[in-house]
């Protein structure tokens, strides 16, 4: 899966696309958080708008992003989430975590 | 009942197959007309099942996946997804929503999807013998008249 990122002061929105599975969550884990070490964003925005899959390696994938970017005392974002996606997200109980853009 | 199409295929334990797995699926299950939901649905499921193969079953080799699916008259797709991995001691807890033996970044919610996504769902497992995960769904029978 490849990343694209957008940087705006201290807000840095990365843009996922391709499939969120377990395979494709390995090595956008490992390029986001090395974004997440040496940029230190304040706000940590995923887009999931060109995902075109997601399961619950996915989840763990936000759930892993959020505990990261919390202890750096950053938030985080999730945005342009398919209804299907934020179906899957609320499994986990996602919906109540500070994580969604009014 | 007889099924009155079936398939069955093996792969090996690599993640590369995940998305294999799911549109192999979907592609067997599209006889049936399903509504786009009622695949993804299916493909998420299988999604789980496949990745706790490649996750746990198969911790530390490479080993076979058995997928097979049957399709009845009535709707109803049967999936199976069988390894012969490591088992699971306690099926209970690893049910558990959150529960998981996987560490950091695994959600522990593969069991929880299986059973939101699909109608029936169950799991047999031997310690050193292997897992099987047998799930179905009813497809809707869409009426004729439904306008395409």
């Amino acid at each position: 899966m490849e990343i694209q990122t957008a940087t705006n002061g201290t807000t840095i929105t990365v843009y996922l696309t391709g499939e969120l599975d377990h395979h494709g969550a390995a090595p956008l884990r490992e390029q986001v958080d090395r974004l997440i070490s040496a940029r230190r964003p304040k706000r940590l925005v995923l887009d999931f708008g060109g995902v075109s899959f997601m399961d619950s390696s996915g989840i763990g994938f936000v759930m892993g992003r959020y505990k990261r970017i919390t202890a750096q005392g950053g938030v985080l974002r999730v945005q342009s989430a398919t209804p299907r996606m934020e179906r899957v997200m609320r499994l986990a109980g996602l919906e109540r975590l500070p994580i969604w853009n009014d | 009942m007889k099924s009155m199409n079936e398939m069955r295929l093996v792969c090996s334990s690599r993640s590369a197959n995940e998305g294999f797995a799911r549109s192999a699926v979907a592609a067997f299950v599209a006889q049936l007309d399903p509504a786009v939901d009622e695949l993804a649905d299916l493909r998420t499921a299988v999604s789980e099942a496949v990745t706790n193969c490649i996750v746990h079953a198969y911790a530390d080799r490479i080993g076979d996946i058995f997928i097979q699916v049957q399709l009845f008259e009535n709707g109803r797709v049967m999936v199976k997804v069988r390894d012969r991995g490591c088992g699971i001691p306690d099926v209970k807890k690893a049910m558990e929503p959150l529960f998981t033996t996987g560490g950091e970044d695994r959600s522990g919610l593969g069991f929880s999807v299986m059973e939101s996504f699909m109608d029936t769902m169950k799991v047999r497992s031997t310690v050193g013998k292997g897992t099987t995960v047998t799930m179905e769904k009813y497809i809707r029978r869409r009426r004729r008249d439904d306008g395409l």
